[in-house]
């Protein structure tokens, strides 16, 4: 059972081939047999997911279930839980019980859904190898001698190890396409602004957006059915039409126009991984679909762009941790200055002080117009190439990741070689644009993916031809031997 | 770029952040390879483009004038490191003379 996705796995509740309590059972047992060596979830709630799950078989029993009724999830543990844990990967909200839902919670528990736990993740989202959580790293699959990529990387192991159907998860710079292509699994960064913030722990707020991990893209399209609309309590959520995900990917690709950007295939992209891309790109055009030579020369400086941005929202919005209201407090404040700066440096990890720091200085008196203003300027490019892409094609194919999935350590002193793994990435949250990340023909037995850049609002599009490419393939329903 | 260690100093105050002295000059030295990655931005062609702070251009949405919040002082400060009496307590901030 645990091999089928979710959408399969639904419809076996429908048809009754077990329950709801069963499944969830099933799930709660493979975590304890297998997440010793993974560390994939931070809390697993085992309790309270046996009682959703008997919600939904007596919701189904009244004749009142809906098509997600009693499928278990996990969620990134970034997303407010009200009375569980949400730490954020952090020490400093390691003591932190939420005491309301996200947006994103609230909805998939309405639907039905049932939360098996809470997944590891690197501190404050703040990493690309989920070697910066304060519960330690994740352990990749496919080699627990790898990381399963960042930040997300508990959501994509638990989702790769099937030790969940499908995991929520966060995407500011890559944090749900990359590790979903190191770990072969299905992930979606909507739009910005499409899924609701409300209760999703801050990062970056221009470009922080929440989405999903899953087995195929029809599983993506299912979730982000449920996730995705309008949420007052979100200044940014916006008020689109949500249209039927599921429906939509039976539209036919034939005849749409593929755009392959050349700044996307340079020479920072691994040769292996450039074949496993060009065999996806290659498949679609098999299936119709027009290929188009494209440039977006804005692209270059798109890396250093994000990380000024990015450190200085994060500086912004980590100020609010200060040892008072909430979180990690330190022990005997000499002075009321002396606990705001003994509580926030025990409380965040290395990385999250650097990137504190980092904002800090570019937002500071003197600098702030040769970092932040620039980086918005060339942010204003960026999002330029792709408008003026999108006018010539219907989406974008791109790599995920220019490198495989690296060995735990390999990275970790050396923070800016850990910040060009996300150049593929990160252009996609600068523009505020959807991107789906697919898993693509393995290399040496680490995963590889393929990601697809859409226009605003066109999730439907990409999940389109990620299930046409996912009806040919089956990368995305292998399992890594040691969890089949 | 050279960064000093009581720029860094300066700026960790800022941050209310207190790094440990054995930690200055490891920061000193990651903080200023960031910042020299960062200086490619001085490349970039951006006179007449104007900053780009959101994704979306859409305005700030107005809303009745009426309470939306429930009262959950009590929930929100059982979670407070330290809260008595409706209140968070923390060192004296005036002297007591």
């Amino acid at each position: 059972m645990h091999e089928r996705t979710l959408l399969e796995q639904a419809q076996a509740l429908q048809n009754g081939e077990l329950s709801s309590v069963e499944l969830t059972r099933l799930y709660l047992e493979r975590i304890q047999a297998h997440d010793g060596v993974l560390n994939s979830f931070i809390t697993v709630t085992e309790a309270q997911a046996l009682a959703q799950a008997e919600a939904a078989d007596r919701s189904r029993s009244a004749g009142e279930a809906g098509p997600l009724t009693g499928v278990p999830l996990a969620h990134k543990d970034i997303f407010c839980t009200h009375g569980v844990r949400t730490s954020c990967g952090s020490r400093m909200l390691d003591n932190f019980v939420s005491p309301y839902d996200a947006t994103v919670v609230e909805r998939l528990r309405a639907a039905g859904t049932v939360m098996i736990g809470k997944t590891n993740m690197d501190e404050f989202a703040m990493g690309s190898s989920n070697e910066n959580s304060y519960y330690g790293p994740v352990r990749n699959p496919w080699d627990p001698e790898r990381v399963p990529g960042g930040s997300s990387g508990g959501s994509a192991a638990a989702v790769a190890a099937r030790l969940a159907p499908a995991a929520t998860a966060t995407d500011t710079g890559g944090s749900i396409r990359q590790p979903a292509t190191f770990c072969g699994v299905t992930g979606l960064k909507p739009t910005y602004g499409r899924v609701s913030r409300f209760g999703m722990v801050a990062y970056a707020s221009s470009l922080d957006q929440g989405g999903m991990l899953g087995i195929s893209a029809e599983d993506c399209a299912a979730l982000l059915g449920v996730m995705a609309g309008f949420d007052s309590c979100d200044s940014t959520s916006v008020d689109h039409p949500v249209p039927d995900y599921q429906k939509e990917l039976a539209q036919p690709i034939d005849g749409l126009r593929l755009g392959l950007p050349k700044e996307f295939f340079d020479d920072r992209l691994d040769a292996r991984i450039r074949a496993s891309v060009e065999e996806a790109v290659a498949a679609w055009e098999g299936q119709g679909v027009q290929l188009v030579e494209l440039s977006l020369p804005n692209l270059s400086l798109a890396t250093p762009a994000y990380y000024v941005i990015a450190s200085a929202e994060c500086s912004s919005n980590l100020a609010r941790y200060d040892g008072v209201r909430y979180g990690h407090r330190c022990t005997d404040p000499e002075d009321l200055e002396d606990l705001f700066c003994r509580s926030r440096e025990e409380g965040f990890g290395e990385e999250v002080r650097r990137r504190i720091m980092i904002g800090t200085y570019a937002l500071s008196a003197g600098y702030r117009e040769a970092y932040y203003d620039r980086a918005q300027r060339v942010r204003q490019l960026v999002r330029g190439d792709f408008r003026q892409a999108f006018e010539k094609v219907d989406a974008i194919a791109a790599p995920v990741s220019p490198v495989l999935p690296f060995r735990l350590g390999e990275k970790t002193q050396d923070p800016l070689a850990m910040y060009l793994i996300d150049c593929y990435t990160i252009p996609v949250n600068l523009a505020g644009l959807p991107g789906l990340s697919l898993p693509a023909r393995p290399v040496d037995g680490l995963p590889t993916g393929v990601q697809l850049i859409g226009n605003y609002f066109e999730e439907a599009r990409l999940l389109g031809f990620g299930a046409a490419w996912q009806r040919e393939t089956d990368w995305h329903r292998r399992v890594p031997p040691e969890f089949a | 770029m050279d960064l000093t260690a009581e720029t860094v100093r300066g700026i960790a105050k800022l941050a209310r952040l207190r790094p440990k002295p054995e930690e200055e000059q490891r920061l000193i030295q990651d903080l200023g390879t960031i910042l020299e990655f960062f200086a490619q931005l001085s490349e970039a062609e951006v006179d007449g483009i104007e900053p780009m702070a959101h994704p979306l251009e859409v305005n700030q949405r107005l809303r009745e004038d009426e309470a939306t919040e429930p009262d959950r002082r009590e929930a929100y400060q059982e979670i407070a490191p330290d809260a008595r009496e409706g209140l968070y307590r923390v060192p004296a901030v005036l002297d007591s003379d």
